[in-house]
């Protein structure tokens, strides 16, 4: 479980976030929704360690990560931020090696060798694994910096937005396999959305922000109703009852 | 070609260059031309490997192929404290006349310096490393302007002295000095040495860096401060040479096309031997001395910088 202990981040005066609480559970889907600049993002890079918070402390499974080793970490957590860019020429197959770099510090071995085929496997690039990064279309880029993470084999997978710039069809593929590494592999996964349906219908719980506070916390059935979402997004969204699904209609409202 | 072929025939044409430049038109002189050569082309892999190096290393940490680590300002220090020498102790005093003295005061000068700026800079919170490059071109022109204001008061004979150590020359070289610079070469190679993997995780950037578990803040310090030195190095040595190094970085970069630093370094490392011995021996033997090796350094680089930068704004 990762906690989160009164986290704030200031932004020269403002605070951006602030005095956050919050529980990452394991072996979860946890999406992090909220308008733009609620925080949702500087919180994921406070909690991976890319940002010093100002105050507040991280428990990773109750030790303090901030005593820990920036390498054993990273065989705990992952992170992948919205954009990649690089001016390296790398192949996918390159990419997805560098995953195993807090295990094997850039020396890849037989087993190391064996998780990057399972990840490119897992994310169906074993048929382009030479293809250059700068060759890729966004959902290809999108699913070789995934593949990365998942040679990193770590317990939990901290994604900002990863669905930025994909087409529905790619979008959804990502959140499959997000919710197959959940439910077969045991991961904890952790993302921040924009579309609040993608939320309803793939996660297990819902942490929503807003102006750098946290108003909702919670299993996703709890979060997902008009008078919730009201309270988030100042909206008055109807819900619409599909099959298992929860769709929130916002277009018209 | 397979890398490690193509860093092969580069050594190759290495090693063939420094026997011309050693044995080519000795006339038997074995004991007054072989060892001064010899200082000689010790003292250009010395710095070429340092240029090359330090090039690289800076280039990954501030993620950009257009930089070379002259910008943090050292080469202007270098410049302004060989100049304050001339101004107030003339140029026959001690200081100037004792190279190894002189030495040692340069490059101490410069990691003192290059400690002070990052020390100021990472002294307290995160600051991104273009604060760094920002400051050290302040810096670098404020040493230059006052070089410059300098210069022109001093008695124009006195002025050439300053000159001389204006532009690097492999002329004069102190066959002591070349065996400090070796030492401290090795020492920056052996401690770079450990890190070479780390480099090739910080060249995918920041986050990517810091997700797979690099320290990197430590890291980047330590690099820069590795660079620093082996720049001071080679400056005391023979003269800020520091643009030399944004040309053979880059031809490493399109030769190799790896992101493996310990490919990149030592291609860039041996190209820079070729320019530099190759080069000189050329100056001396077709040209015989009516130019400098930095001129045509220079000239050379200057056209490689124009066409990176028109390659750049046409990628991006």
């Amino acid at each position: 479980m990762i906690q989160v202990r009164e986290l704030t981040k200031f932004y020269g005066r403002k605070a951006v976030v602030e005095k956050v609480n919050v529980n990452i559970h394991r072996g979860k889907i946890t999406s992090f929704i909220g308008p733009n600049g609620a925080g949702k993002s500087t919180l994921l890079s406070m909690v991976s360690r890319l940002m010093d918070a100002d105050t507040g402390e991280v428990l990773l499974d109750k030790s303090k990560v901030k005593d820990m080793k920036s390498n054993d970490f990273a065989k705990r957590v992952a992170i992948l931020k919205q954009s990649n860019f690089m001016n390296v020429k790398l192949t996918i197959r390159e990419l997805v090696g560098f995953g195993r770099f807090p295990h094997c510090k850039g020396r890849l071995h037989e087993e190391d060798e064996r998780m990057v085929d399972q990840a490119l496997e897992y994310m169906g690039l074993m048929d382009m694994q030479e293809a250059y990064l700068d060759e890729l279309s966004g959902g290809q880029r999108q699913r070789a910096f995934i593949a990365m993470t998942i040679a990193q084999d770590t317990d939990y997978i901290l994604l900002d937005e990863p669905l930025n710039n994909l087409d529905m069809k790619h979008s959804v593929q990502i959140m499959k396999i997000l919710r197959q590494l959940v439910d077969d592999l045991g991961k904890t996964v952790v993302i921040v959305l924009h579309d609040i349906n993608f939320a309803s219908v793939y996660s297990d719980r819902i942490v929503a922000l807003k102006e750098g506070r946290i108003v909702k916390d919670g299993p996703t059935n709890d979060i997902i109703n008009s008078e919730s979402l009201r309270e988030i997004y100042d909206m008055d969204i109807p819900i619409q009852q599909m099959k298992n699904c929860r769709i929130c209609v916002y277009f018209n409202s | 070609m397979r890398n490690s072929t193509k860093l092969l025939i580069l050594t190759a044409f290495a090693l063939l260059f420094c026997g011309l430049y050693l044995f080519q038109g000795l006339n038997g002189s074995y004991d007054y031309a072989l060892p001064r050569r010899a200082i000689k082309v010790i003292a250009m892999i010395l710095t070429g490997v340092a240029v090359a190096y330090s090039t690289v290393i800076f280039q990954t940490i501030t993620h950009n192929r257009i930089l070379t680590p002259s910008i943090m300002g050292l080469d202007s220090l270098y410049v302004l404290l060989q100049t304050v020498l001339v101004f107030f102790f003339g140029s026959t005093h001690f200081v100037l006349i004792n190279q190894q003295f002189n030495f040692m005061l340069s490059v101490g000068a410069m990691v003192l310096f290059a400690l002070a700026l990052y020390h100021f800079l990472f002294g307290k919170g995160n600051r991104p490393i273009y604060f760094l490059l920002l400051v050290g071109i302040i810096v670098g022109t404020f040493f230059g302007s006052i070089s410059t204001f300098l210069q022109v008061m001093i008695d124009p004979n006195e002025f050439m002295r300053v000159q001389d150590k204006m532009f690097a020359s492999f002329n004069n070289i102190n066959g002591d000095l070349v065996w400090w610079a070796f030492g401290i070469l090795i020492l920056t190679l052996i401690i770079g040495w450990r890190y070479i993997n780390e480099l090739d995780v910080l060249s995918l950037g920041r986050d990517t860096a810091i997700n797979l578990g690099v320290s990197y803040q430590s890291v980047v310090k330590l690099m820069l401060i590795l660079s620093a030195v082996l720049i001071a190095v080679s400056t005391a040595l023979v003269g800020p040479i520091t643009f030399f190094g944004l040309i053979v970085a880059n031809l490493s970069y399109q030769f190799f096309n790896t992101f493996k630093h310990s490919v990149l370094i030592a291609g860039a490392s041996v190209m820079s031997v070729i320019a530099l011995v190759g080069g000189q021996w050329i100056v001396e033997r077709v040209f015989s001395f009516s130019t400098t090796l930095s001129v045509i350094i220079n000239f050379v680089g200057g056209v490689y910088f124009i066409y990176l930068l028109l390659k750049e704004s046409r990628s991006s």
